[in-house]
């Protein structure tokens, strides 16, 4: 058995400084009933921090497959690519 | 990289892009082709089958130079229960010569098929994010990177840039694809001694093959995929967007729990995790391609939906369509029409080939997908003809036309009475004979 941190940790990032993942608006996901990117991100980018009501975006880990931009019932993620050269670099592929 | 003008340009160096490349500058045509990664299929991954016949179109005898893993001789279909299987497969020493198909990765294919292009004359730039496509009207003239003064200008653009592709969004040629035309596939590479490979898998040599899986999904529509490369299996599921809406089931967490399977988890025992990837597939099938063509730019490959997931045929069709492209193109240059009438060659030739065929063929299966409850296809049916195998070959005393009788009612009964399964026979053979 092999955590999704640990899984992660086999591909090889270069992480620019900015977020290439920007919620559109917190206030949305506040009211978004299922919070589902939590459960549907396959690199656990997306946590709802409750003490602070608001989704925080650990882009870093981003796969960049797309999934969260298709699958936000609200679209409530700004997706674009992490600039030329950066993000995910696999070995295998 | 200021004004500089190009009869091409190319975005995505993945299989479309690549053979629109090479295909455009073997013609002498002056191509650019820019990809986002640090290098060619660095963002790319699939499952991983190269085809030969239409790699072959392109470049002939290929397989002697290209970085390719294990030729496949056979395939494997397996309906998984919670603890048991029922397979199907065809193995074949007839797919050696010719070959039909090879397991692949998709790090060195996809590096190798960019440099041919490469040293056919294609300029390459990489790690340059297209962020734009410049238009005049309606007309595409080229397009805006993330480099500085990064605006390349040419008389067509070929939009290659993957199933998310957010430039044939702001193009306008597609909306958003929903999330039932789409899955998401999780994959790892787990490296295994060669020697371990050829003996647990019955294989000599470079031989290779594949297995399919279907049944352990938790009920949402998708399949896994185990195949055999030189020293690592690619070990992964993929399931409809919408389905791991519905059900809230982690990606990560899907593919761990089937690898702890009676059947899977002998197979890959020992082995050890290299890299754990994810990628979106276009599912939609025929009704979710979008125009292929307009006034200065064409569309290929996965972003435009060209994959034929019944048969997990995407490669050679985006490699095809990348092919067709540059064909059209290069028709289009000798007459100076770079028009959408112009490049209606490409249009053409798509619909007139085994990619449009064989997309139309299947274009029912999206809607059976919508249509029917996915708990039954992907969990219910496959399991009761697990248990109906099961009592079967069980000699327990209990009588063979009896246990017919409870192997049928078991299957009717999955598929909620005798009629569905009759409805159920004909909506799917009309979904596969479109």
């Amino acid at each position: 058995m092999s955590t999704v941190a640990e899984k992660l940790y086999t591909i090889r990032y270069k992480v620019d400084e900015q977020s290439h993942l920007i919620i559109k608006d917190q206030e949305t996901c506040l009211n978004c009933q299922t919070k589902e990117c939590q459960d549907f991100c396959p690199a656990e980018v997306y946590h709802w921090v409750e003490k602070e009501k608001m989704t925080s975006v650990a882009f870093e880990n981003c796969i960049e497959c797309g999934t969260c931009r298709i699958g936000c019932p609200t679209y409530n993620i700004e997706w674009v690519y992490p600039k030329g050269g950066h993000g995910i670099t696999y070995k295998f592929g | 990289m200021a004004n500089e003008r190009f009869d091409a340009i190319i975005i995505g160096a993945g299989p479309a892009g690549s053979a629109a490349a090479y295909t455009m500058a073997k013609a002498g045509l002056n191509v650019v082709l820019i990809e986002r990664g640090e290098f060619p299929g660095a963002k790319n991954i699939f499952g991983g089958v190269i085809y030969r016949k239409q790699l072959e179109d392109i470049i002939p005898e290929f397989w002697k130079e290209a970085p390719l893993e294990r030729q496949v001789v056979e395939q494997r279909l397996w309906l998984l229960g919670e603890q048991s299987v029922v397979t199907f497969g065809h193995r074949n020493e007839a797919f050696k010569e010719p070959n039909n198909c090879w397991t692949g990765l998709r790090v060195k294919f996809d590096q190798w098929f960019a440099g041919k292009a490469e040293q056919a004359g294609s300029l390459n730039i990489y790690e340059t994010v297209v962020t734009e496509l410049l238009r005049e009207g309606s007309k595409v003239v080229g397009v805006r990177t993330d480099r500085e003064e990064g605006d390349l200008y040419a008389n067509v653009v070929v939009v290659a840039d993957g199933v998310n592709s957010l430039l044939g969004k702001a193009l306008g040629v597609h909306r958003e694809w929903k999330p039932d035309e789409v899955s998401l596939a999780v994959k790892e590479v787990i490296a295994m001694p060669r020697e371990k490979i050829q003996d647990r898998f019955n294989l000599e040599g470079d031989e290779g093959l594949t297995i399919e899986f279907v049944g352990q999904t938790g009920g949402m529509a998708g399949l896994g995929f185990l195949y055999t490369n030189q020293d690592t299996l690619s070990f992964g599921v993929g399931v409809m967007v919408s389905d791991l809406k519905r059900t809230r089931v982690k990606p990560y967490e899907l593919l761990e729990g089937v690898k702890q399977h009676p059947m899977l988890r002998r197979l890959l025992q020992g082995g050890e995790t290299k890299e754990y990837s994810g990628h979106l597939i276009p599912e939609g099938g025929y009704d979710s391609i979008p125009p292929l063509s307009g006034d200065g730019w064409v569309i290929c490959g996965d972003a435009a939906q060209l994959v034929n997931f019944v048969h997990r045929e995407g490669t050679n069709l985006a490699m095809t369509s990348g092919r067709f492209a540059a064909e059209a193109i290069i028709e289009a240059h000798a007459k100076g029409n770079f028009s959408r009438e112009g490049l209606q060659g490409y249009d053409r030739r798509v619909k007139e080939s085994f990619v449009h065929k064989d997309l139309k063929k299947y274009r029912g299966m999206h809607a059976l997908m919508h249509d029917v409850d996915p708990n039954l296809l992907f969990d219910k049916l496959p399991h009761a003809v697990n248990e109906a195998a099961y009592q079967m070959l069980l000699v327990d005393g209990v009588s063979k036309a009896e246990k017919q009788r409870m192997a049928v009612r078991g299957i009717t009964a999955a598929a909620g009475g005798a009629m569905n399964v009759v409805k159920l026979g004909i909506k799917g053979w009309r979904a596969i004979n479109g």
